[in-house]
């Protein structure tokens, strides 16, 4: 066991974490109202636009905002990076916790949710529907990721009051080790399919989507946006964490992880560019239209980041470490609603915008997902580094 | 005219001259209760077979207090020999209503109450015919407060068949199509859960009204004399009750001069319907139970709603502070941080 | 610090190559050869007087409620969760015409394509068909459908996607659908669609004046079987330019092309599992014994 791992009870919250319980609290009377009046009096959601906030952001760019686990695992059992090892079990929480809750946005979303059970009929499979594939992979992926994070918590309930919980974590403990290769093996490969086939759901869309952003490559887009995505929560979540729970930044490995992150901006840029001068949509691209301009927003928050992190100087200090890290996550961002909102246009006058009770369901669930985060991090063994008492600051 | 008011071919007639050539003229016993005597009058305005006609050849009208030459005894020893006579083959038509309270005091004949009187014909007839809405339902003797106990023949007679015709007054052709029909073929018409012969009744006023076109099109008369009206257009707003009523009137009119309410500019009242006629005030709108499209056509570039400015504006001020309080936090932890390490080498 | 960022962009490019192209040079994915029992729908813009009569027929077979309850009359203005067909109106330099909206019952839709259980499946004679017992209300054929035919019901907490179906309970009583049953003037017709096809190119052919030289829905998005004749041009209608390609194929080709068979995920997770037993054991041998 790590001996710096442990749980951090005695950290005190700020007051606007108060914000985020009320709006929970107003999530749920939202979503309660959801389930008794049906979508249209809750949402701006129409059959122009049958997908909107719900979709678009918690669901697509909420797990691709989860896919820091993803991104980890991939240096750290892939790449044989073990000094980034201290921010697999924190990714590992944010993970867990989007990916659930990203769950709880489709359950919200579906109109038929009692029907959900029967994604698992597999005599009724559609194998030519790219959303049965994204909805059994994520479904897999969410067992799986609270399986890869349950070592924290067989820790902790080892030494735990309750006979059971340290029955459990007896028992857990061999199992989980014999096994946990595959799980982990299992949690680098699921995201590599579900978060490329997010960006492949849309390939249907051949007339309502932007021909700027309409392409066969777009699972492939999608995939590297997310891995840039998931690096960039990483950090962002770290940085957070780390003041929130009064302990040091753990500088030198946001800062090579900074290093990755430019890489895969670059790589992801190329083969935008690419796409789009093979596709012979480079006229479109700078026409400086609404959407001419929505892709070269796109470009630039893609390319700011990169730019910023070029020089070692930057990349050491958490500032610009941080700023960084929210543009990468606002480009992929950016992107998603790109491609399932903004420029998707199904025609014959159709126009959304989220409603007022979609806004609120959709912040409350981010609130959710803080809270979750908070929670688990002071229970159970998550967070390393040094504490404040122990280093002079 | 009237074997064609119930569909029967033109061959029928025919075979209605045989059956009365064959000397057997079916009895027919008028009863008169709670009435105006409207029905009758509206049967005098036939020609296809005119009154005369039907009551010299094809039917024997044995009793019928308005027509009827005797009086008094005579007139009572009539309808109980007819009766008699002709059990299980005559036709009862009732005109008028029937009161039920304190024993039906309220209309006697001949020292009998009129209950006495139907039950006892009733009983033995080979079909009951309530003519108009007054027997058919209670009509007007019926409306509230009904302090007579007014009800109609199928009231009463609860374990007969009734045919009802309600109207104020029924249209005679219907009335005949039936009787007719009997006579000829001894059965009677399909009837609705009322007891109407669908052949007159399925359908309502508005599905046949010629001033359909201005519903459709939202033409309409807004009060009695105005533009509207002179023109003729629809009278769905001063309460028509066209769209709830089931009646032939719109195509089989009155008086034999295509006369009928809305086509001199009053909207329908409603008369052969229990729940509206006198019930419902003349001149109250009422719902449209089956509703159809208008004459007016959607464009194939419909126009859609609109974004909420409430909802723009969350959104904006949400975004807009998140990015802000990123970067300002940001801004602090540079501040909160020494001065980095120049030569620090960045290592995995 | 360089050997790391190779490092991580040689595993991006094994990734990238993996998944963009474990697709080896793939055949896209066949045409659907069209069945012989095909029915089909032909509308004849030409011969509709714009009486409605289809509406209200369309109502009262498919039992479905009126668009507005209590308003006097049933007026949509498109396709709803309530209303399966509906006549709307094109006034324009190029003259009027009336027009019927409804499922067009593509050859190869793509509502069925994206459709995860087959809640949206061809049935008997092509029929594009809607099982709400399999549908979880996912909205996927919305996004999909190019015609944007199929609607929601929004304001039910029990929604369900309402399309046309052309009346298969009627079929199977053999009658035709309710429109072309009540139609005067013979402007909505059933049929098989080879028929009906060979009828309206008959009909452009001996009167080419009246018409649009092209029978929509011969070979549009992949063609469909229900077909429109028109004196105007299609896209004032809404009917819109689509190619003949049938919508599902790129959707399929890439996807199938990734995961046919499950050769590459299942490569990729031998070789996955491979790099985190060799890195796991290393990490053990090390001396750091960690608990993951």
């Amino acid at each position: 066991m790590n001996p710096h791992v442990h749980a951090l009870p005695e950290a005190t919250l700020p007051r606007s974490f108060r914000l985020l319980r009320i709006l929970v609290g107003a999530g749920v009377v939202m979503m309660l109202w959801r389930f008794l009046a049906g979508l249209g009096a809750t949402t701006a959601l129409n059959d122009g636009y049958p997908w909107g906030l719900w979709i678009a952001f918690d669901v697509v760019t909420g797990t691709a905002l989860a896919c820091g686990g993803y991104a980890i695992a991939i240096l750290v059992y892939v790449l044989n990076k073990g000094a980034y090892h201290p921010l697999v079990r924190p990714a590992l929480v944010t993970s867990a916790l989007g990916y659930t809750l990203a769950g709880l946005a489709i359950v919200l979303d579906v109109g038929r949710y009692w029907n959900l059970y029967k994604v698992l009929y597999v005599w009724r499979w559609n194998p030519n529907s790219v959303l049965l594939e994204v909805a059994l992979c994520i479904m897999a992926y969410v067992v799986v990721l609270w399986i890869e994070l349950s070592p924290a918590f067989l820790e902790r309930w080892r030494q735990s009051a309750s006979r059971a919980l340290r029955w459990i974590s007896q028992k857990g403990d061999p199992i989980l080790q014999r096994a946990l290769i595959w799980i982990i093996a299992l949690g680098i490969l699921l995201p590599t399919m579900h978060q490329s086939s997010l960006g492949s759901l849309l390939l249907i869309a051949t007339h309502k989507l932007h021909p700027l952003w309409h392409t066969p490559l777009l699972p492939l887009l999608f995939l590297i946006s997310c891995i840039a995505m998931g690096y960039a929560v990483v950090v962002f979540e770290s940085a957070l964490s780390s003041h929130l729970f009064h302990r040091r930044v753990e500088k030198r490995m946001l800062a090579s992880l900074s290093s990755v992150m430019v890489g895969v901006l670059l790589v992801y840029l190329i083969a935008r560019f690419a796409d789009v001068v093979v596709r012979g949509q480079l006229a479109a691209a700078f026409r400086f239209d609404g959407y001419s301009l929505l892709f070269l927003v796109e470009v630039a928050l893609f390319l700011a980041p990169a730019l910023m992190l070029l020089s070692r100087r930057a990349r050491s200090r958490s500032g610009s470490l941080f700023r960084a890290a929210m543009l990468m996550m606002l480009a992929g961002a950016w992107y998603r609603f790109d491609v399932y909102l903004i420029a998707f246009n199904p025609g014959r006058g159709w126009i959304y915008f989220p409603s007022v009770p979609e806004l609120v369901i959709s912040m409350s669930i981010v609130a959710l997902e803080i809270l979750g985060y908070v929670a688990i991090v002071r229970r159970f063994p998550i967070l390393g580094g040094l504490t404040a008492a122990t280093v002079e600051r | 005219m009237a074997a064609a008011a119930v569909g029967l071919p033109a061959s029928a007639a025919r075979k209605m001259v045989e059956a009365v050539d064959h000397g057997l003229k079916p009895s027919v016993i008028w009863l008169s209760f709670q009435e105006c005597t409207g029905c009758t009058e509206s049967l005098l305005r036939t020609s296809h077979p005119g009154l005369a006609d039907l009551i010299l050849d094809v039917i024997s009208l044995d009793y019928h207090e308005a027509l009827c030459a005797a009086a008094g005894e005579q007139a009572e020893a009539a309808r109980r020999r007819a009766i008699e006579e002709h059990a299980g083959q005559y036709v009862c038509v009732i005109e008028g209503a029937i009161p039920t309270k304190d024993g039906g005091i309220y209309c006697r004949i001949g020292g009998r109450t009129a209950l006495e009187i139907v039950k006892e014909t009733a009983r033995r007839a080979g079909a009951i015919i309530a003519i108009g809405s007054c027997a058919s339902f209670g009509g007007v003797p019926s409306a509230d407060p009904n302090p007579t106990g007014a009800k109609g023949a199928p009231h009463v007679l609860k374990d007969r068949r009734v045919v009802t015709i309600p109207g104020c007054p029924a249209n005679p052709y219907t009335f005949l199509g039936v009787v007719l029909q009997f006579v000829t073929f001894g059965t009677l018409p399909a009837l609705d859960e009322w007891g109407r012969p669908l052949f007159a009744y399925r359908r309502t006023i508005h599905e046949d009204c010629p001033r359909r076109p201005h519903f459709d099109a939202g033409r309409f008369a807004e009060t009695f004399g105005d533009e509207g009206h002179r023109r003729g257009y629809c009278l769905y707003k001063l309460g028509c009750k066209g769209p709830q009523t089931h009646a032939p009137c719109a195509l089989k009119r009155f008086g034999e001069v295509g006369a009928w309410p809305i086509g001199v500019g009053h909207p329908c009242a409603g008369c052969t319907e229990p729940h509206l006629a006198f019930r419902v005030p003349i001149h109250t709108t009422v719902k449209i139970e089956h509703p159809t499209p208008p004459s007016t056509f959607p464009s194939t570039a419909p126009e859609r709603g609109k974004v909420s400015p409430v909802a723009t504006g969350i959104a904006g001020l949400v975004g807009g502070a998140l990015l802000g309080a990123g970067f300002r936090w940001a801004r602090k932890l540079d501040e909160e941080e020494s001065p980095p390490e120049a030569s620090e080498e960045v290592s995995s | 610090m360089t050997m790391n960022r190779r490092a991580l962009l040689k595993g991006l490019g094994a990734v990238g190559v993996a998944t963009a192209t474990g697709a080896r040079p793939v055949t896209a994915r066949s045409r659907r050869p069209v069945a012989e029992d095909a029915v089909g729908m032909l509308y004849d813009a030409t011969r509709c007087i714009g009486c409605k009569t289809c509406m209200v027929a369309c109502r009262r077979a498919n039992h479905l409620p009126y668009e507005k309850p209590g308003h006097p009359w049933d007026d949509p203005v498109d396709l709803s969760g309530r209303t399966k067909t509906v006549i709307q109106r094109y006034r324009g330099r190029e003259g009027q015409s009336y027009m019927k909206r409804q499922c067009l019952h593509c050859l190869d839709p793509a509502c069925v394509s994206v459709c995860m259980i087959g809640a949206m499946h061809k049935s008997e004679g092509g029929i594009v068909a809607y099982d709400p017992d399999r549908c979880i209300g996912c909205r996927y054929c919305q996004v999909a459908c190019p015609f944007d035919v199929p609607r929601f019901q929004w304001d039910s907490p029990t929604p369900k996607i309402v399309k046309c179906e052309m009346c298969r309970h009627l079929l199977a009583r053999g009658r035709r659908p309710a429109c072309c049953e009540v139609c005067p003037t013979g402007a909505v017709q059933f049929g098989k669609r080879k028929a009906l096809l060979a009828e309206a190119k008959r009909r452009i052919a001996r009167h080419p004046d009246r018409y649009v030289p092209k029978v929509y829905g011969e070979s549009d998005a992949g063609g469909t079987q229900v077909l429109y004749l028109s004196s105007v041009p299609f896209e004032k209608l809404g009917l819109p330019h689509l190619g003949t390609e049938p919508i599902p194929r790129l959707s399929e080709t890439v996807q199938h092309g990734i995961y046919k068979g499950f050769i590459v995920p299942a490569a990729l997770y031998v070789l996955i599992g491979a790099a985190v037993r060799r890195h796991h054991r290393q990490r053990s041998v090390d001396g750091r014994k960690e608990e993951t």
